[in-house]
């Protein structure tokens, strides 16, 4: 880039691209989500190379020892390293969150395209069932599902993702229906631009803006929808870590007043998680849409 | 106007009939042999073959699915909804029994969540990029990411172990006879913590819609006319940025209901959710469709209900 200034050969073009990610890296909040997201997805990446102990491996004369030099977060009820499965823990939500979503966005992109593109009754069934689905309190049903698929990391990813798609189709939707009567698209359609062309360069890119963002807050909302779920017991099973299940024990008052640090821990990383995440959710809006989108 | 509520509500018939098909299918795909769950495993165990085979025939069990969502549907929409495998309940009367203290668990939540998110954007859009923007945002974005049990257990853990102020479970004191401030007092904690995420999705909105509302020309015409900023913001413009919450407060019911079920099993509060909680736990499948189908026909209505009242105060909606 500085080659090119001073060769001044090139004049330096403000696209819409750099302009949005100029607008990213000005907005303080969603740096600082990226910046400790970026942490949590390095220690639970690395996890196998970071942890100082093994995540499974029961040690029944450490039974609840509090925080100590040898075990930063103390150990739990079967004596195993409460860092060590904080990092696992990570590995565990972080992907539901990311699986689920995907799931999610890839039905959402299906179906919101198909009833945009082809409008009348297609359309009219499709949105209906966005409605049917929308009606029906999302928890309940995936709690329904987890309990009659059996709890486990995947079943929690299908269940989050089989109830996630509603919206973002009508974000799909609703984009696509809006860009084809788009001055630039006519313009393009009249210049004689191939159909592959003018959905790929023009109408495609106007749709996948506010579904990152959509996306983005949704990993949010699926990293809470698995604690919940693995918190009540029904989500990811022991003894596998995920950050929800690491603290269904604190139901019990006992360990809610006398061991704190089994609870704490993965309760201000979920916390974390989830607020960078929307941290980076909200700059990604304001990047990529200056005009601003409803909020989620 | 009418012909607007006409449409509205006959838009919302196939919806309900969704919902009832989707209800009755995850119960098609729940395991376990329906005759068993009526009759119990050791009952069936003393049957011969050709006595099950007879009771699944009188039952209907062996009639095409089809046949089998329409006998469900008839009887659900005459508040048949079937028999739990324990107590002496039907599971209309359990529902009954349950719902009410779930309401008022919601709509305290709900009122709380108004009453600190709405000021909360006011504040914010009022002081846009200013220090206390950035603190709100932050705390708002706050009360997005905490998981409600979490907070639930930090709440528990200062105010009922160590200030010993509120109490940690149940709809009254135990052995005590029913009085008000009692009921206010278990009321508080589960309430503020449920009402603790919508305050935050409320104050985002309000942000936001404010933001919008205060460039409009009516709002310059309003300042021009020579008003006082504060009628100006409350009565020019925060009227018309509230409008939309309609909409986006009758869909926030169901995560409202949804919400309730952790809450509702953390503080022991005997609602609907944990109903359905313990139905979980117990494979209660026709309790948990009851609480599907109750809450999501309520939400329909609902929905129906703010989409009528919203072209009521906004005329621009009924003549699109």
């Amino acid at each position: 880039m500085t080659n090119a200034l001073q060769a001044g050969q090139k004049l330096r073009v403000d696209t819409p691209a750099r302009r949005a990610m100029r607008r990213f890296t000005r907005h303080r909040l969603a740096m600082l989500g990226l910046g400790v997201l970026l942490i949590l997805v390095a220690l639970a990446v690395l996890a196998p190379a970071v942890a100082p102990h093994s995540p499974t491996k029961q040690e029944l004369s450490l039974y609840r020892k509090p925080p100590n030099q040898d075990h930063w977060l103390g150990t739990d009820t079967f004596g195993r390293d409460v860092f060590t499965r904080l990092i696992y823990a990570g590995r565990v939500s972080l992907s539901v969150g990311l699986v689920a979503v995907g799931i999610y966005e890839t039905i959402a992109i299906l179906l919101g395209a198909v009833a945009g593109y082809y409008g009348s009754k297609v359309d009219w069934v499709i949105m209906r069932a966005v409605d049917v689905v929308m009606t029906i309190p999302t928890m309940i049903v995936i709690i329904f599902l987890v309990s009659i698929l059996g709890p486990s990391m995947y079943n929690s990813m299908l269940a989050i993702g089989i109830m996630g798609w509603p919206e973002p189709t009508r974000l799909v939707r609703g984009q696509i229906l809006s860009l084809r009567e788009m001055d630039y698209v006519t313009a393009a359609r009249s210049l004689g631009l191939p159909t592959y062309r003018i959905i790929l360069r023009h109408v495609l890119p106007g749709v996948v803006a506010p579904l990152v963002v959509h996306a983005t807050f949704g990993v949010a909302g699926a990293i809470l929808l698995e604690a919940g779920l693995s918190f009540l017991g029904l989500g990811v099973p022991p003894p596998t870590p995920s950050w929800g299940n690491m603290m269904s024990s604190a139901q019990t008052l006992n360990i809610l007043e006398r061991v704190p640090w089994l609870w704490v821990p993965p309760g201000i990383a979920i916390m974390l998680s989830v607020l960078s995440i929307n941290f980076i959710g909200d700059g990604l809006r304001d990047a990529l849409d200056p005009r601003g989108m409803e909020t989620g | 106007m009418t012909k607007y509520i006409i449409q509205r509500v006959l838009v919302s018939i196939p919806i309900f009939f969704g919902i009832t098909v989707i209800v009755y299918a995850l119960y098609a795909l729940a395991p376990g042999d329906p005759l068993a769950m009526l009759l119990g495993e050791r009952a069936m165990l003393e049957m011969t073959a050709e006595e099950i085979e007879a009771a699944r025939e009188s039952l209907g069990l062996n009639d095409p699915w089809h046949e089998r969502y329409v006998a469900w549907f008839s009887r659900a929409i005459r508040g048949d909804l079937g028999y739990p495998l324990t107590g002496g309940y039907t599971v209309m009367e359990l529902l009954q029994q349950r719902i009410g203290p779930t309401l008022l668990l919601m709509a305290t939540a709900f009122v709380v969540s108004l009453l600190v998110g709405v000021p909360m954007g006011i504040v914010m859009a009022l002081k846009q990029y200013s220090w206390i923007d950035y603190l709100v945002t932050v705390l708002a974005f706050a009360q997005l990411s905490i998981p409600s049990f979490f907070l639930a257990l930090g709440a528990m853990y200062v105010f009922s172990l160590k200030l010993d102020v509120f109490p940690t479970s149940g709809l009254q004191t135990i052995g005590e006879p029913f009085s008000l401030w009692d009921r206010i007092h278990h009321l508080i904690m589960p309430s503020f913590i449920l009402a603790a995420y919508f305050a935050g999705v409320w104050a985002r909105y309000t942000r936001s819609s404010m933001l919008e509302t205060m460039h409009l020309e009516f709002v310059t015409t309003a300042r021009a006319k020579g008003l006082r900023e504060r009628v100006v913001v409350v009565r020019h413009a925060l009227r018309n940025a509230l409008l939309p919450m309609i909409t986006v407060a009758s869909l926030s019911l169901g995560h409202l209901l949804g919400g309730s079920i952790i809450i509702e099993t953390i503080f022991q509060w005997p609602g609907l959710g944990m109903l359905g909680w313990q139905a979980t736990l117990n494979r209660e499948y026709p309790i948990l469709m009851g609480i599907i189908l109750i809450a999501s026909t309520t939400v329909l209505a609902s929905n129906l209900l703010a989409d009528i009242l919203y072209a009521v105060v906004d005329p621009r909606i009924r003549y699109n």
